[in-house]
């Protein structure tokens, strides 16, 4: 049986929940179970490989899970916005992956068969949101991404694990179930379906007063975006080991929040009937609101991983308000930055867990003088901040330009003043740490410096190194994207 | 609904087996019961129970065949036509609660065993499996007959073996005598409110048989003896069904019974009561009336969501297991209530769909405590700790079943709300789905609270290590939770069973006649 693109959406599915049956009857040698993780990783980057290909040649496979009662189905049908977001996690996730193995024998953790098992069944979550045809699928396989990264956010298994997970559960299923789900449900019962479609699905069929209020459900509803205030599950999950922040921030929780809310202002309502809704304007406020006052907090975290955190929530904002301000531009680099956040982001937390398991530092103000003894982990940290703050040529520089460009309306204008003001807090809270750690003098006499286990090194500076690789391949990246906000992206 | 199977499956059997099925679906628990008695030993009356309450679900199931080839069924007793002789009459609507009914209470059977022999004296055993099969009857019955006094009869018959059920609790817990009292006292008032009500309808009409009732009402119209008969006898089925506020002696009964008792009559009892509530409002009295439908909507639709928000907040707040579950319950019959109270056939429907996959969910969290009770004594929240680690099979289907309480898709439980919130916004009810959700979000920390404590709380230590647990949960009472779990995810993926029979139920009830 040779590949077809519509066995590729089913083994989006598949080969991750082959992995994790693998992973639980390997369960007793750590070695291979931890091969069976990492071919899992393989085969999914290869599969989502053919499938971006395909879908570059202009193929939009669909596959029909399940019909279900009441006219709704689990259907996939992959775009260029899921494929890209596939490439991304199923990239990310390999080579976070292996540095998961370095990161848990390194410090030691318990219940390693636990964590790989639902390492795995939240990819094939993460990969049936990123092929969603419809709204209701995307819903289903949003809430098993919540459920399935629970135990990995509690995976210490402590009070202040168990606190933090409370409310990452009940901050994400409290809004999904209290207004996302509303959201779908009147999409459905409006229209009939809840497709995506090319230049939205309730485009001109309901009045503008009631798309406010849907969009607002929507906005708020997809928690796992971060808009304030349903922020504060993100740092509160920063109790989890730290593979398990970067799958959070880097591969595959948030991404798919802001991923979703960029497919629902593209495909549900469309970006020219969003552009005439009042509603969007002031959830754009909202979002800009968002991306200062956390990078404000960002600045007065002296613990390492909250700082990051909020650095996510204010860049995830970012995405948020591209989405809302919906000018094709706008929308574009939120889209890309989708991509170029995730690499830098992870780069950061994967330096930091490489940090602690060295160290078991981590506060900013502990790492003064580290960069000697740690010069490619602080090396791969300047690159990702250097792409976070949006300097070419790294990544990051290519979203915030075309989120500025998407925002010269004389309405939004004011938004590229949010950008700029957000990209100085960046530099102020970011470059300090590498910049200290290079030049500044350690405190602590050295003794005998334990060095970071290899597998928890290399992964930060390959993904340092795709930060720069990223900014030479925007072209093809642009072209690949450009149908989703120009023509439409389904045909 | 798909009729493809139901003729080859009915041409397999005996054309006699086929026609009296209706009625040996009531008359062979009913004798079952005395002769279990006689066998007065635990295991052999178990035995016994266990073969005629498969035998009863397979005449559940040749019925359903029925149903699916001719849409209805009527059976006559003693060939004595109506309105004059006693009917049975099966449609989609009461096809729906007696396959639940019937397949409950073969599941809880199996499961019961364990618990009865650790739980009951060994005396009472008999008695035990005699008064369920009663109880099994009587909530047959009231879902199967067509006459309205029959209602009565047979409400009656599952009540009192109820009470003595629940008081058999006793043993274990002495609270449970008096719960058994409290309900006792409550619901003989339910019961003699529903008689007064039957009394007066039968004053009106000048007949007992509901389908012609209706006729005789459809005839003549409704009067002031009429409405008081619909105010007596929906106060009385209340009670029974335990519409907030006349719920207050579920929690005990349910908490303090028997361990299997609480699964059976969590999954079926108050289930057969809203059924008859149905059934009363919407297929006897004059639905569309302006009384009926201020009843719906200025009576029922308030009660439901008090119930929904109150009782889901007093669950939160609920230290003993069942308890919890009950108040939870209390919420759930809220939902339906809801429902109900749309008088619209997507409300009904809708509503119809949650009984069902509560039923399933309800069952397998009760009969999931009731493991954990059986062997480690659980009674209390904190008592969960560590059993994710202990029993991880008896705690992965009791998390499952939690989680369709929620109606997290993925779960059966997703289904029913999604569709009451879909009928509720085509309805222009928001504040409806409003309530719905926020009880939706309540029950994330109420079920949370559970499973957290059971995952993450490390098991209680002993001497300063951790017990060497080597309870095992006993498979017999293993097996009914594990299907329950997975009917919770298969009626999640493939919902049309009971969506099909719950679509045709309110079809029944608002197309009058056959789907």
């Amino acid at each position: 049986m040779s590949w077809t693109p519509e066995l590729g959406l089913l083994l989006l599915l598949a080969v991750p929940l082959t992995g994790a049956v693998g992973v639980l009857a390997l369960s007793r040698w750590p070695n291979l179970r931890e091969s069976a993780t990492l071919l899992t990783g393989v085969a999914l980057l290869a599969n989502v490989t053919l499938l971006v290909m395909a879908v570059d040649t202009g193929a939009r496979p669909t596959l029909t899970l399940i019909n279900m009662v009441g006219g709704l189905s689990l259907n996939f049908t992959l775009e260029p916005l899921g494929a890209v977001f596939a490439a991304l996690a199923s990239a990310l996730w390999l080579i976070n992956s292996l540095y998961s193995i370095g990161y848990m024998r390194g410090n030691h953790a318990q219940d390693q068969t636990r964590f790989y098992l639902s390492f795995t069944i939240a990819i094939a979550a993460a990969m049936g949101v990123a092929a969603s045809g419809n709204m209701f699928t995307l819903f289903v396989f949003y809430e098993a991404l919540t459920l399935s990264t629970y135990p990995l956010v509690t995976h210490n298994g402590d009070e202040k694990a168990r606190r933090g997970g409370r409310i990452y559960l009940s901050i994400l299923m409290g809004t999904s179930i209290g207004l996302f789900l509303p959201a779908v449900i009147a999409t459905q019962v409006l229209t009939g379906s809840t497709d995506f479609m090319a230049g939205g699905l309730l485009a001109g069929s309901i009045t503008p007063a009631l798309a406010s209020v849907l969009l607002i459900l929507y906005v708020f509803g997809i928690g796992k975006a971060a808009i304030m205030p349903v922020q504060n599950w993100l740092p509160n999950a920063m109790v989890a080991p730290t593979p398990v922040s970067a799958f959070l921030h880097a591969v595959a929780v948030v991404k798919a929040g802001v991923f979703t809310m960029l497919k629902m202002s593209v495909y549900i309502f469309g970006l020219d009937f969003m552009r005439t809704l009042p509603a969007a304007h002031w959830l754009a406020w909202v979002a800009a609101i968002s991306i200062v006052l956390a990078s404000l907090i960002a600045l007065s975290k002296d613990n390492l991983k909250e700082r990051l955190a909020y650095s996510t929530i204010s860049q995830l904002s970012y995405i948020t308000l591209g989405a809302m301000i919906a000018t094709p531009l706008a929308a574009l680099g939120a889209a890309l930055h989708i991509i170029m956040h995730a690499w830098g982001k992870i780069t950061l937390f994967m330096c930091a867990g490489a940090i602690y398991t060295a160290r078991h530092i981590t506060n900013v103000s502990g790492m003064k003088g580290l960069g000697k003894s740690m010069p490619w982990v602080f090396g791969a940290f300047l690159i990702g901040s250097l792409s976070i703050i949006g300097l070419p040529p790294l990544a990051g520089a290519w979203p915030k330009l075309m989120l500025m460009m998407g925002a010269t309306d004389p309405i939004n204008r004011i938004f590229i003043g949010a950008l700029i003001v957000s990209s100085l807090l960046n530099v102020a809270y970011l470059l300090p740490i590498p910049v200290r750690a290079f030049f500044g003098k350690p405190d602590v006499k050295k003794g005998k410096i334990p060095a970071a286990p290899r597998l928890t090194v290399i992964p930060p500076v390959l993904t340092a190194a795709g930060t720069i690789l990223l900014f030479f391949a925007i072209g093809p990246i642009l072209d690949f994207l450009r149908p989703v906000f120009e023509s439409g992206g389904m045909q | 609904m798909n009729a493809s199977f139901a003729p080859d499956f009915l041409t397999w059997l005996p054309a006699w087996l086929v026609m009296q099925s209706a009625a040996l679906l009531v008359v062979m628990p009913l004798l079952s019961g005395p002769i279990a008695l006689v066998l007065s030993r635990g295991r052999l009356a178990w035995t016994w129970a266990i073969i005629i309450s498969l035998a009863t679900f397979a005449m559940a199931l040749i019925l359903y065949g029925q149903v699916l080839e001719h849409g209805s069924v009527e059976y006559a007793f003693g060939d004595w036509a109506p309105p004059l002789g006693i009917t049975y009459n099966i449609d989609a609507l009461n096809m729906l609660i007696l396959l639940l009914v019937a397949g409950m209470g073969v599941l809880s059977l199996f499961y019961g065993l364990p618990s009865v022999l650790r739980e009951i004296a060994p005396k009472d055993q008999a008695a035990f499996f005699a008064a369920f099969m009663l109880c099994l009857t009587g909530l047959l019955g009231v879902a199967i007959t067509g006459d309205a006094f029959n209602v009565f009869v047979f409400l009656e018959i599952s009540s009192i073996s109820t009470y003595v059920l629940i008081a058999m609790g006793g043993r274990q817990d002495r609270r449970a005598l008096t719960a058994s009292f409290h309900y006792l006292i409550l619901g003989t008032i339910g019961a003699t409110f529903f008689v007064i009500g039957i009394g007066l309808l039968y004053m009106a009409t000048g007949t007992l048989n509901m389908a012609d009732i209706t006729a005789q009402l459809r005839l003549h119209g409704d009067d002031r003896v009429v409405r008081a008969a619909f105010a007596f006898i929906v106060i009385g089925l209340g009670l029974k069904t335990a519409m907030f506020p006349l719920h207050t002696w579920l929690p005990n009964a349910y908490a303090y019974s028997p361990t299997v008792v609480g699964a059976f009559l969590a999954s079926t009892a108050t289930k057969v009561a809203f059924y008859a509530m149905v059934r009363f409002t919407l297929g006897v009295f004059l639905p569309g009336s302006p009384f009926s439908d201020a009843f719906l909507g200025l009576v029922l639709a308030p009660m439901a969501v008090a119930a929904m928000v109150i009782c889901s907040v007093q669950a939160l707040y609920q230290t003993d297991l069942r308890k919890l579950l009950a108040y939870s319950s209390v919420a759930q019959l809220g939902y339906m209530l809801l429902g109900l109270s749309m008088g619209t056939m997507a409300g009904v429907s809708a509503s119809l769909l949650h009984l069902f996959n509560h039923a399933l969910l309800k069952g397998g969290l009760f009969m999931g405590l009731g493991i954990f009770a059986l062997s480690f004594g659980v009674r209390q929240v904190q008592d969960l700790r560590g059993l994710g680690k202990t029993m991880p099979v008896a705690a992965a289907a009791f998390a499952i079943c939690g989680l369709s309480l929620i109606g997290v898709p993925l779960t059966a439980g997703f289904w029913g709300k999604y569709f009451l919130i879909t009928a509720a916004l085509e309805k222009g009810w928001w504040w409806a789905a409003t309530a719905i959700l926020i009880s939706s979000v309540l029950a994330i920390f109420y079920v949370g609270r559970m499973l957290e404590t059971m995952y993450l709380q490390p098991a209680p230590k002993t001497k300063g290590r951790s017990k060497k647990i080597t309870a095992k949960a006993p498979l017999l009472a293993l097996i009914p939770l594990v299907l329950l779990a997975v009917a919770n995810v298969w009626f999640f993926v493939d919902a049309s069973l009971p969506k099909g029979l719950a679509d045709a139920a309110a079809n029944v009830l608002f197309g009058g006649g056959a789907p």
